[in-house]
């Protein structure tokens, strides 16, 4: 490895690593992707709303409101290449006064300014017809109809794979710590590896202040901010099929309630600043606060329903805008960060204006003809019929063995995720990519088996297995 | 194993059990303590024992057993598809009885606060880990809920060199059995902490410690009373859950209260033909009464089998003062004597039940303490059931 | 001596008075002759059935689950613990197996079949 020169290195594996890294694929870039965890989509990118945004927030002529428009239908093509879920469903923006609903007078106009035309604003019966459960509060609801819903993580590990399967390098707990620059960048880890490039990506997500820091660059101010979700049952999944937004007051820009591509649903985020990225904690004023303010839009949610909660940590800064472009402070190290909401739904306009800016500094981008952008489905077997899986069966004995009950999910398939790129190397790792522990129990059940499954893909023993990393061992030794 | 047995008993000889697992026994064979079998073998035995006696009673009977196949779906016309390493199979049933037992609630299902570092076991994941597997989960213990996995778990870490630091319990009572109070906490000095939970989780990678606190009577936390205790492991074992997704699929009608599906005396479902027993019908605190109860499914899947059940002259069963359910929730007034399972609300002294039908008192039933932790019988005589004019309900008076 | 006592025998955990009056040992509060004799132990030498595992050598992570044939002495829990620690079967194992014998006055056997 480190007597390797790659053209670019990507640092960060989340979700605008991994869609940049894709891109860089596409002209046949030889690149590398650096990521401090031992798997990719460990920050903002794994604990996120998983909303497609319409376009209608970001205020215009922001790189936001451009990269957003531009971005939607953008993802949803990239994400059915790479065969991710992401369902069309559309948003519902209520408000509960007057007030309010002036507000969305103010939205309809900022979208139709950023140019997005797929807006219309219903009054609250005409919201309830489409939604059964609203609240009879809602007077008015902005409707969104080009929004709609995307697993985010799923979305980084099918980027981060597909741009691996074209010949993208992974390196986890590649933590970076120095970057040299000698006409070429020389990137040190905490452990002391390097690795050589022409071109640095920051992609760090809530570190790309730290990052740009070790080139000298001090201008990116990241404030992190922690939202806290609350996970429900699929038996809530039907709750409502548009994803409801309140309009933003004074106290935070409220509380969605919203079904995941998956069948569940996810209510959230909190806001508040943190003081480290690494503050993921959940707290009961959060959880307290996530429960009261769905209700107020969906009343009849049933919070007994919830399997789990968790925090996602955003990378805002006072700007309010993306950060994307070569550093002033060092020459071809491009910054692409306080990329926060609506991130996700930038992601592949972000990457393709990521490549004009490379373009710009002199990175030669041709199309490469060995590019191949389909990922193959890793849930091909659950979307077979009994009579395609039983053949399938016959030849691959594994799939024929449940070992998720709550999601379904066999050993084959949880071998496969431990297998293809970027493979899967702990507990939550075979989580992401299959659901397996995602249900009722949590994993429950079959974390031990899940756990012999990876000591053997991988080789080593059940003492080394982790939950996510690190020192997050899950048994100690043998008895 | 112990339904197939009694149907097979009953002169229905073509039955099949079909099982997740590799080995039948179900959770039994990671409950490696003693105390099983008392009230129905006559003899104390540890749970792979008891599963090793049902095991060789179905081996005599020849009965099929699908092991390693996991069950896809039940049909309301009783096709049962299943997977499993060789494909996919369907069988058509005359008689289904789902057996599925229970799982354990999660950390998510309490939303406690906090990080999500690993070393947070449900109390049943920990013990298949120790008792099947041969590993250690931790050294330095602390345990949410005091049912009897709890304690059973304290005492088995306590065996294993572990320290258990305490054993926290959010109700003013345990959920467990006294004797495994006494056997799995006291012996090993153990502190038991009632009206305490925890209230937060430390630790970005491995659990470094758990913030306990006392709660008021709404069971919300007192701030003042919370206290730091470092640790690497917390097991959970904060209830049970039936597990019925394959009922809910054949839709099936459920009881809220007992999470299971809603059945008469024969524990058939409102699904003719589908029987529901032990606990994927009602969480038990004894594995006596989980065999009871799947014999009495066996036998009436046998009976429907033969077409001798006409489900006629059913009444509901319904839980009045101080019970918080009964099973069956049907009775037939015409049958034979039937026992009656309920659980109580709260925890009780010397309590008296009736059980009436209208002002018609059917029986009575005195009973020196009742715990909502432990499950009550309650015996209608048939000649006393035949003249229930209408609903029965069950009602506990304090005396 | 008097002492109130929580019958472990079965899962009905009797509330027992145990009265000692030099050698004599009164019982009250059992439902059954078991509860009685468990009264009169507990107060003069307290025992329990010890449950663990032993590590099956020619199986890959499989664990055999054992017990005492008959209960031991309670302060002996810790030795008992120490020497099935030491132990390991070969497969196959059935359940009743001696795996170990007269550790602190029982046999530890076997409670599950390993094929």
């Amino acid at each position: 490895m480190s007597n390797v020169k790659y053209t670019v290195a990507v640092i960060g594996g989340g979700v605008i690593g991994g869609m940049i890294s894709r891109e860089l694929t596409r002209y046949g870039v030889k690149i590398v992707i650096l990521e401090k965890g031992n798997d990719v989509a460990l920050g903002a990118s794994k604990a996120n709303s998983g909303i497609v945004h319409g376009g209608y927030d970001p205020e215009p002529n922001t790189l936001k409101a451009k990269l957003n428009t531009l971005g939607v239908e953008k993802l949803f093509k990239a994400a059915s290449e790479l065969n991710v879920p992401i369902k069309r469903n559309g948003s519902l923006v209520c408000a509960f006064s007057e007030e309010e609903k002036a507000h969305l007078d103010l939205l309809y106009k900022r979208g139709f300014e950023n140019g997005i035309t797929a807006l219309e604003i219903i009054d609250g019966d005409k919201a309830r017809e489409l939604e059964e459960n609203l609240s009879e509060s809602v007077v008015a609801a902005l409707w969104v109809k080009n929004a709609g819903i995307v697993c985010p993580y799923e979305l980084t590990v099918a980027s981060i794979g597909n741009a691996m399967d074209n010949g993208a390098e992974l390196i986890t707990d590649f933590e970076v710590v120095g970057i040299n620059k000698d006409g070429v960048f020389e990137i040190v880890s905490a452990d002391g590896r390097k690795v050589f490039a022409d071109y640095v990506v920051n992609c760090a997500g809530a570190y790309s202040g730290k990052i740009a820091s070790l080139v000298g660059d001090d201008s990116i101010e990241i404030i992190p901010r922690a939202g806290e979700y609350l996970l429900l049952d699929k038996a809530e999944g039907g709750r409502v099929k548009h994803t409801i937004f309140q309009v933003p007051t004074k106290d935070g820009k409220g509380i969605l309630v919203s079904p995941t591509v998956d069948g569940n649903l996810l209510t959230g985020p909190t806001a508040s600043v943190v003081a480290s990225p690494d503050n993921k904690e959940t707290t009961a004023d959060g959880m307290n606060k996530v429960n009261t303010l769905a209700l107020k839009s969906v009343p009849t949610v049933n919070f007994r329903n919830v399997i789990t909660s968790f925090t996602g940590v955003r990378a805002s800064n006072k700007g309010g805008d993306f950060v994307i472009g070569e550093s002033a402070a060092c020459k071809n190290f491009i910054n692409v960060a306080a990329i926060d909401s609506p991130g996700l739904t930038c992601c592949v306009s972000i990457a393709e204006y990521v490549m004009d800016v490379l373009k710009g500094v002199g990175l030669k981008l041709e199309l490469s003809a060995d590019f191949n952008g389909t990922r193959n489905d890793p849930h091909f077997f659950r979307k077979m019929n009994d009579d395609e899986k039983n053949d399938f069966i016959k030849s691959n004995p594994t799939y024929g063995r449940i070992v998720c009950r709550c999601e379904g999910i066999s050993e084959g398939e949880m071998r496969y995720a431990v297998k293809t790129n970027p493979p899967a190397s702990d507990l939550d790792g075979v989580k992401r990519r299959t659901r397996a522990g995602m249900g009722r129990c949590q994993g429950g059940f079959c974390s031990p088996t899940v756990m012999k499954l990876i000591a053997e893909e991988r080789g080593i023993g059940k003492e080394q297995v982790t939950k996510n990393g690190g020192g997050s061992y899950i048994v100690t030794e043998k008895l | 194993m112990a339904a197939a047995v009694a149907a097979f008993d009953s002169g229905i000889t073509d039955v099949v059990i079909i099982d997740r697992e590799k080995e039948v026994g179900g959770i039994l064979r990671q409950c490696i303590h003693n105390g099983f079998g008392l009230h129905k073998l006559g003899r104390e035995l540890t749970g792979p024992e008891y599963a090793n006696h049902y095991k060789l009673e179905v081996e005599k009977r020849g009965i099929t057993v699908y092991a390693d196949t996991t069950v896809l779906s039940v049909t309301p016309d009783k096709v049962v598809t299943a997977t499993n390493t060789s494909g996919i199979l369907k069988l058509q049933a005359k008689a289904v009885i789902l057996a599925m037992g229970c799982r354990e609630r999660s950390r998510g299902a309490l939303n406690i606060p906090g990080t999500r570092p690993s070393g947070v076991f449900s109390a049943g994941c920990a013990q298949k880990l120790i008792n099947c597997e041969g590993y250690s989960v931790g050294k330095r213990v602390v345990i949410l809920g005091s049912g009897d996995i709890g304690l059973i778990m304290a005492r088995r870490m306590s065996l294993e060199g572990a320290k258990v630091e305490a054993v926290c319990e959010i109700m003013p009572y345990s959920g467990g059995l006294t004797r495994n109070i006494v056997q799995c906490l006291e012996d090993y000095g153990i502190p038991l902490y009632l009206s305490t939970t925890v209230a937060e989780i430390h630790g970005n990678e491995r659990l470094t410690g758990v913030t306990i606190a006392e709660v008021d009577d709404r069971r919300q936390v007192k701030p003042e009373t919370k206290r730091y205790i470092p640790c690497d492991t917390l097991l959970l074992s904060v209830g049970l859950i039936p597990e019925n997704e394959l009922t809910r699929g054949a839709g099936i009608g459920m009881d809220p209260i007992t999470g299971g599906a809603v059945v008469d005396e024969n524990r058939m479902t409102d699904v003719s033909g589908i029987f529901a027993c032990g606990n994927v019908l009602q969480v038990h605190d004894l594995v006596d009464y989980v065999s009871d109860e799947a014999e009495i499914a066996g036998k009436g899947a046998a009976s429907y089998v033969k077409g001798l059940d006409k489900a006629e002259n059913r009444v509901k069963a319904v839980a009045g003062n101080g019970v918080r359910y009964v099973l069956p929730q049907r009775v037939n007034t015409r049958g034979g004597d039937t026992d009656i399972f309920l659980r109580v609300t709260a925890p009780f002294g010397k309590v008296k039940f009736t059980v009436k039908s209208g002002d018609n008192v059917i029986a009575t039933a005195i009973k020196l303490r009742a715990t909502p932790g432990e499950m009550e019988k309650i015996t209608l005589k048939a000649d006393k059931l035949r003249t229930a004019n209408g609903d029965i309900r069950v009602d506990l008076e304090e005396m | 001596m008097e002492r109130n006592l929580t019958c472990i025998l079965c899962p009905r955990g009797c509330t027992l008075n145990v009265t000692v009056d030099g050698d004599n040992v009164f019982v009250t509060g059992n439902s059954c002759p078991r509860g009685r004799y468990y009264g009169e132990e507990e107060v003069v030498a307290p025992k329990r059935t010890v449950t663990s595992i032993v590590r099956v050598s020619n199986r890959d992570d499989v664990m055999v689950s054992v017990k005492t044939e008959t209960p031991v002495a309670k302060a002996d829990i810790f030795t008992v613990m120490e020497e099935i620690r030491k132990a390991s079967v070969t497969a196959p194992v059935r359940v009743g197996d001696v795996i170990l014998t007269d550790v602190c006055g029982s046999n530890i056997i076997a409670t599950k079949n390993i094929d």
